[in-house]
């Protein structure tokens, strides 16, 4: 079974994360730019069935500039077969539509059984990326899961819904998201950060590609940044702090 | 006036989605509004009074089994007929799981753009123009489609307010069960309704546990201080990951963004991705044993001290002034 992981970099939610207020767009200067950790969770319950099955084969895929390449780095050294990297000047500032027209396109040519991808990325949280990417190639999504089942053939898994969760199915090929709830990703160790560096990453241009023209794109109107929050009253509790801040509800209608 | 779709979500059982309210609150401000629902028996004369007391001008009502057995491939069907049918200059679904699928869906299928996780609405010169609040509402960001229809995924709770209420023509639409290409449903699991809280997004005060509380056993302390409050429960990360509370409950950068009159965080020591998720409520309060606590940084009022000797003499004192 080929299993491809759509991995995205992104800046690390740790640090103070800025937009550019001209352009609306990421300051990728502002944090460190690494996997988002959504997409290490992918990745890591790829790797389970992996690690199940010698069979498997897990490919890493991103779209993004050429730093991006350090988000494949880890995926490799953290146990993925091999790496696809879109990457072109033309992409700069994909909105979610052109990413996934480009994906879709990239994941034609590369070809899958299953395709995994986080439910949502922190830099972006649009959440939209895999549903479009479904809808270009006619496949089945069995988005926002909190655990799944992969077997050849079919998958299954359960999602979560608004007032509870479904339990849900596919034949293959499909598209699949994970959400927070799929177990934290494996350190990369040792011995994978060596192979990491003999693993083929293929480089794909947008001209290799056959990626259909859209005639819609989002655009930025305005960034506005807000100031931040003060901090206020601290007190250290001695005995008297729970009537004081009652007081304060009070007296600020709160209560 | 311009057509806008939005679509409701309807539950298995057959309940209009809360969300509804605003989701049609924004059609109404871009347009007359189009409520486009998938349901598998046709709608019934409350639920049409419902959308129309809701603001609803016109109810497209696509009737298909598919409806509840197949996942989200019918809305995405009944939305690209409405679509066809009222040239809309917006759709407009709300930032859920189903109704984002559907909206980038749409999109694919449409030829149109997807301006996701909405807080505000309003047109400028016949413009759709949509506001974000991003990384936890550090920025206010306004976008738009250029060419081709905008599809907006509504935040929950975000959009206050009533549309004017109409009484809502109804247009029926058959459709056939479309399973190619889509997932199955083959159960719903809903989850225990046990409390009459409020519902966390909409809620005007929110209590908050993180680690600090300890034990699921323990938790119950936070829901003390919820009811003393009236108010909705929450919890950061850790908690949800420790088994205290479910994972709806969560807030945060990738859980839940509330912004209540009043957000109180016990035990939580305020990472900035927690913060992402609160830090625009008008008044917070920490309560953490640690003084140099994140949360404080961003706390109107805070105490240094043990949530567990704090919380149950605030419970008492806020019920001997309540009373
Ligand atoms: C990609 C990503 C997304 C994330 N998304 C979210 C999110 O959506 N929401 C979220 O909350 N987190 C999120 N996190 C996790 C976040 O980084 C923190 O790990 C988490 O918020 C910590 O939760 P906590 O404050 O409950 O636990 P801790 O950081 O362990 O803090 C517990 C606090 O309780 C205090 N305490 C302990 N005992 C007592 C006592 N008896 N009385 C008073 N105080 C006490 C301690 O002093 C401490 O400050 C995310 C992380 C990543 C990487
Ligand atoms: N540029 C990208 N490269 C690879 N995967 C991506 C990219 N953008 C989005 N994805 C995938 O789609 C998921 C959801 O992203 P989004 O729709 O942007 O919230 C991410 O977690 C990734 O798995």
């Amino acid at each position: 079974m080929k299993i491809v992981v759509l991995v995205k970099q992104v800046p690390d939610t740790a640090e103070e994360r800025k937009l550019d207020l001209a352009t609306g767009q990421l300051g990728r200067e502002s944090a460190d730019n690494v996997i988002d950790e959504i997409n290490e969770r992918a990745l890591e319950s790829a790797l389970r069935i992996k690690d199940a099955n010698k069979g498997t084969e897990v490919v890493a895929m991103t779209m993004g500039p050429d730093e991006a390449s350090q988000a494949l780095r880890k995926a490799l050294s953290m146990g993925a077969d091999s790496a696809v990297h879109i990457l072109d000047d033309s992409l700069e500032g994909a909105d979610t539509g052109r990413t996934a027209a480009t994906l879709a396109a990239a994941l034609r040519s590369t070809g899958f059984d299953v395709v995994l991808a986080g439910n949502e990325s922190t830099d972006g949280r649009a959440g939209v990326v895999p549903a479009m990417v479904a809808e270009h190639l006619q496949l089945p999504l069995l988005g926002s899961l909190i655990s799944a089942e992969i077997a050849d053939g079919a998958v299954s898994g359960v999602r979560q819904g608004d007032g509870g969760t479904l339990n849900v199915h596919a034949g293959l090929p499909a598209i699949l998201t994970v959400t927070e709830r799929f177990p934290e990703a494996r350190f990369p160790n040792f011995k994978g950060i060596l192979t990491a560096k003999r693993k083929p990453v293929a480089t794909l241009s947008v001209s290799a590609l056959e990626v259909p023209a859209s005639a819609s794109r989002t655009v930025v109107v305005s960034t506005v940044e807000r100031p931040p929050r003060a901090a206020g009253r601290k007190l250290i509790d001695d005995g008297t702090a729970a009537n004081e801040l009652a007081e304060f509800l009070v007296v600020n209608r709160l209560v | 006036m311009s057509n806008v779709l939005a679509l409701i979500e309807i539950s298995h059982r057959g309940e209009i989605a809360a969300s509804s309210r605003g989701l049609l609150v924004a059609a109404a401000t871009l347009g007359s509004p189009i409520a486009v629902v998938v349901s598998s028996e046709p709608l019934a004369d409350d639920d049409v009074a419902r959308l129309g007391e809701l603001g609803a001008a016109r109810i497209y009502s696509a009737v298909t089994p598919a409806a509840g057995t197949v996942l989200v491939a019918p809305a995405v069907d009944a939305l690209s007929r409405a679509v066809e049918a009222y040239e809309p200059a917006a759709v407009l679904t709300t930032n859920t799981a189903d109704g984002r699928e559907a909206a980038a869906r749409l999109a694919v299928r449409t030829g149109g753009s997807v301006l996701a996780d909405v807080v505000q609405v309003r047109t400028d010169n016949g413009t759709v123009v949509a506001q974000h609040s991003v990384f936890g509402g550090a920025y206010t960001v306004e976008s738009a489609v250029d060419g081709g229809l905008p599809i907006l995924t509504i935040r929950q709770g975000a959009i206050e307010g009533q549309a004017p209420a109409t009484t809502a023509d109804v247009s029926t639409a058959v459709m056939e069960a479309t399973t190619a290409g889509a997932a199955v449903i083959d159960r719903f699991n809903d989850d225990p309704v046990v409390s009459a809280r409020p519902e966390l997004r909409s809620a005007a005060t929110v209590v908050s546990g993180g680690r600090g509380l300890g034990s699921p056993e323990n938790f119950v302390l936070v829901e003390q201080l919820a009811d003393a409050l009236g108010a909705a429960i929450g919890a950061s990360r850790a908690a949800v990951d420790a088994g205290y509370i479910a994972q709806t409950a969560q807030v945060g950068q990738t859980g839940v963004s509330v912004s209540p009159q009043l957000y109180v965080a016990l035990g939580i020591s305020g990472a900035i991705q927690h913060r992402a998720g609160m830090q625009t409520a008008k008044t917070i309060v920490a309560i953490n044993k640690d003084e140099d606590a994140p949360i404080f940084d961003v706390a109107d009022f805070g105490i240094v001290g043990d949530i567990f000797t704090v919380v149950p003499k605030l419970v008492e004192a806020i019920k001997a002034r309540s009373n």
